[in-house]
Order: C-alpha cells, then structure tokens, then sequence
C-alpha cells in the first residue's frame, strides 16, 4: 500500500529550480534513506511531503491525500506525516513532558491528564522519563533529539520524516538518536530518512535513494547501491562522505 | 542654600492631584499604546495586506514628529481642522496612545520576527493551524522578549506625560509649574517633582523586573 506518492513533482523558489519532476512511491512499511549533495532537494522533498513547501507543479499523494487539492486538509496529513529536524525545534518554554504532550492536546485535543500520561510512555521509550521535567535547554542534543523524535510521535503519524536528525550532534551523541529510529523501524513505521549515516542505511533501511542537482538518480537496495555503485557520481560521493 | 522641607510637605496634596493624573494618562495612554502596538506590529510582521501598508505609514508619521507638536496637533488644530473638539486630558490620553503604539508596535515587530522559523514550522508539522501556532509558540516566546524594550517604552511614556503641560493638562510637571509661578520656590518644587518621578518610574521598572523574572526571558 502506498502512503506517499510523488508524479513529477518540481519545486522552485523564485527563480532557483529545486526538484525537478521527482516520480517516487514509498510504501507502507519502507524505510527509506535519502542521500546526496547538499542543495541536491532532500530536505525540499521532505518539506514538500509536509506541505511545510508547496510544490510547483506535478502531484503530491500522502496518505491519499493529494497536496494540491483544495479540499484537502493540509493539517490532516501534517499530522499523519511527523516530522523531526536537525535542529530539534523543541519549543523552549516547555518541559520535554510538556513538549510531547503539545501536539495532543492541541491537535488531537486530549485531556491534559491524557496527554502527559500518553508522553510520558514516549518519554520513556526514547529512554527519557527521569528527564521528562527538564526544559529543552537543559538537555543534551542527543536528548533533544530523543524528545523530538517523541514528540512528533505523540500525534500518532502514520508516516515518519527525519531531516538530517543527527547533523547536528556530536558523534558520541548520534548513537541514541539512531538507535532509537532503529527501534521505531524494527516497531514497522515507515520512515523516510534524510541522512548521511551509511551505517543506518546499510543495517536499517530496505531502500535508498541518492539525489543530485533535484534529481533522483538512483533508487534501490542500500547494500547494491553501497557496494557496486552504478555511477561515478555516486561513487565520488560514497567515498567523500566516508 | 535655603531648602525648606516644611514647604515641600505643604505642596504635597496638589502635587498629588498632579500624580494622579499623571498615573491615569499614563495607564490609559499605554492601554491603548499597547492594543494599537500589538495589532500594528501583527500587521507589520505577518504582512497583512492594506493594514500592513496603513501601519507602516502610521509609524512612520508618529516616529517623524515630536510628541508636544502631536500634543498641539490633537489639541488645537484638529477641532479647527475637522470640528473634533476634546478635553485636554482627553486629549492626553489619545496622544500618549498614539505616540506610544508606533513604538510598540516596532517592538512588537521585532519580537515576533526574532522567533526562529524553526519552531513554527516544528507547530505546523504537528498539524497546528498557523493561528495556533502564532497563539500558543509564536505569542508566548515572543511576549517574554518583549518585556524589556516595553518596559523601556512604559518608562518613556510615563515621562512623556510631563509634555502634556503644553494643552494645559494637570499632571504632575504642571501643578509643580503653578505652584512655582505663585511660591516662586524652584529649588523645592523641582526637587520634588523630580524625586517623585523617579519614585513611579523606579516602582514601574521593579514591577516589569518581577515580571521578567518570573516569565524566565528565553
């Protein structure tokens, strides 16, 4: 079954072409890690899937709901489709309980006893619950990360988005962010996956895509793709992010 | 030098007449100063059409020109202009409002433009509406930032009332005026006036402290 459904979808800001006519289906299930370039459209894909973009022509099928139709409610499939940062976003005036609890109460409009009950199971599976009263500032950027990750779960997405969820923590930090999104997909969520952790591909994801220039260029199994790249493109690339 | 403390106590009921005018253009002046503020400065961040372009002409106005001359303006030409005729305090009140929103609404402006695009797009991908996200992440995060640059404008509005003795309004700076032309006792009156001011501004200033303090500025 498919949840999202690219037909060639470009995006340009102003004059500046973005993604050029991406044709991409991702099933129930997937987890899909996307790599490449930096100004190679990943990111733009990833926002475009969360209408945080708006595409510039083609159609954008998530969870069968087109993004360019206008009876579509947007806020429907940005609460199907969670989405994680690289700069975590945590909202600062709120404890990590009370972050995860936010999107509950306001969107799927939960009881506050509910929702803190609801985020504090989440705290406690990204491994969090003696940090659940803690501001954002005082955590971590690995457990930053833990609480954004729980966050975007608490709406019950049918769909996860990681943007770069560990560019911006130190190495020793990586590994508990990872680690929890290995568990989440061993959990059967869908997961699309910007990231230049080759690891994570290899051992976790069942399909990889490498963009260039907001192109897709490759699509395929992690371990084909990594071991007998088809391009010197992606070659070149595989070795300079080693 | 010849300070007569005696003299001082005597003035004290009318500088008090004075102080309490001064406090209600003050709280009225800023009242207003902050709902014409809030919804500019809304206006002015978020792009709002036809407001937007209104707003931006009214700070510029406002900001261009000196307060007594918006004080006269209000005070004498506008019933001459188009018949709108107003008490002077009134009047004060309406200026003090006016003067004091088009700052406020630069800081407003500027607060909400500060909140990292990041965590309204963190709202949105939870499925908030864009005036969800503007009440519950944009509005608490930016109100903590603009506690102190309001403070500062309280304080500056607060002063700024000494102005209205030009349209002949009883606040404080003008009831020390009166009882100087009659006592001719400057050293006193002035001293007064002066220590009283600093008292309300210091009150004002430690009150928007605790304030800052127990919103914890992020």
């Amino acid at each position: 079954m498919k949840i999202v459904e690219c037909k060639k979808v470009c995006k340009s800001f102003d004059k500046t072409d973005v993604l050029f006519d991406i044709d991409l289906s991702i099933n129930v299930g997937e987890v899909v890690v996307v790599v490449g370039p930096s100004g190679s459209g990943k990111s733009t894909l990833l926002r475009c899937i969360n209408v945080l973009e708006k595409i510039t022509s083609g159609d954008l099928i998530v969870d069968g709901k087109s993004v360019i139709d206008p009876k579509t409610d947007i806020r429907h499939i940005r609460q199907e489709a969670g989405m994680v940062f690289q700069q975590f976003n945590l909202f600062p005036q709120l404890t990590a309980l009370e972050n995860v609890a936010f999107g509950p109460r306001k969107v799927r409009k939960l009881s506050k006893k509910d929702a803190h009950e609801l985020a504090m199971d989440l705290l406690t599976k990204v491994g969090l619950a003696e940090r659940a009263g803690h501001y954002p500032s005082q955590l971590s950027g690995g457990q930053q990360q833990r609480v954004a990750i729980a966050r975007a779960l608490a709406v019950k997405p049918k769909l996860m988005l990681f943007d770069e969820p560990t560019s911006a923590l130190d190495p020793e930090l990586k590994g508990e962010v990872l680690s929890v999104m290995r568990s989440l997909a061993e959990e059967g969520m869908t997961m699309i996956v910007v990231s230049h952790e080759m690891n994570f591909a290899l051992n976790v994801g069942n399909r990889l895509i490498f963009m260039d220039e907001g192109r897709i260029i490759h699509d395929g199994s992690p371990r084909d793709l990594y071991d007998n790249p088809p391009t010197e493109r992606l070659r070149d690339f595989l070795r300079n992010i080693q | 030098m010849d300070f007569q403390f005696q003299f001082v106590l005597t003035t004290l009921p009318q500088l008090m007449q004075g102080v309490k005018l001064t406090i209600y253009i003050t709280v009225y002046g800023l009242l207003g100063g902050i709902g014409l503020g809030m919804i500019t400065g809304l206006a002015l961040a978020y792009k709002i059409p036809i407001l937007n372009l209104t707003g931006a002409v009214y700070v510029w106005i406002i900001r261009g020109t000196p307060i007594v001359v918006q004080a006269m303006f209000v005070y004498f030409a506008l019933p001459l202009a188009m018949g709108v005729r107003m008490s002077g305090l009134q009047a004060a009140v309406l200026v003090l409002a006016i003067n004091a929103g088009a700052y406020i609404a630069e800081i407003v402006r500027g607060a909400v433009l500060s909140i990292n695009k990041g965590l309204v797009d963190a709202g949105l991908a939870l499925g908030l509406s864009r005036i969800q996200v503007t009440a519950f992440v944009v509005g608490p995060l930016s109100f903590r930032r603009m506690i102190p640059p309001l403070g500062n404008q309280f304080i500056i509005g607060l002063k700024d009332t000494s102005l209205f003795i030009v349209i002949g309004v009883g606040e404080l700076t003008r009831q020390g005026q009166e009882i100087m032309a009659s006592s001719f006792r400057a050293l006193e009156v002035w001293t007064a006036v002066a220590l009283i001011y600093l008292v309300l501004t210091t009150v004002l200033a430690l009150s928007l402290r605790w304030l800052e303090r127990r919103m914890k500025i992020l």
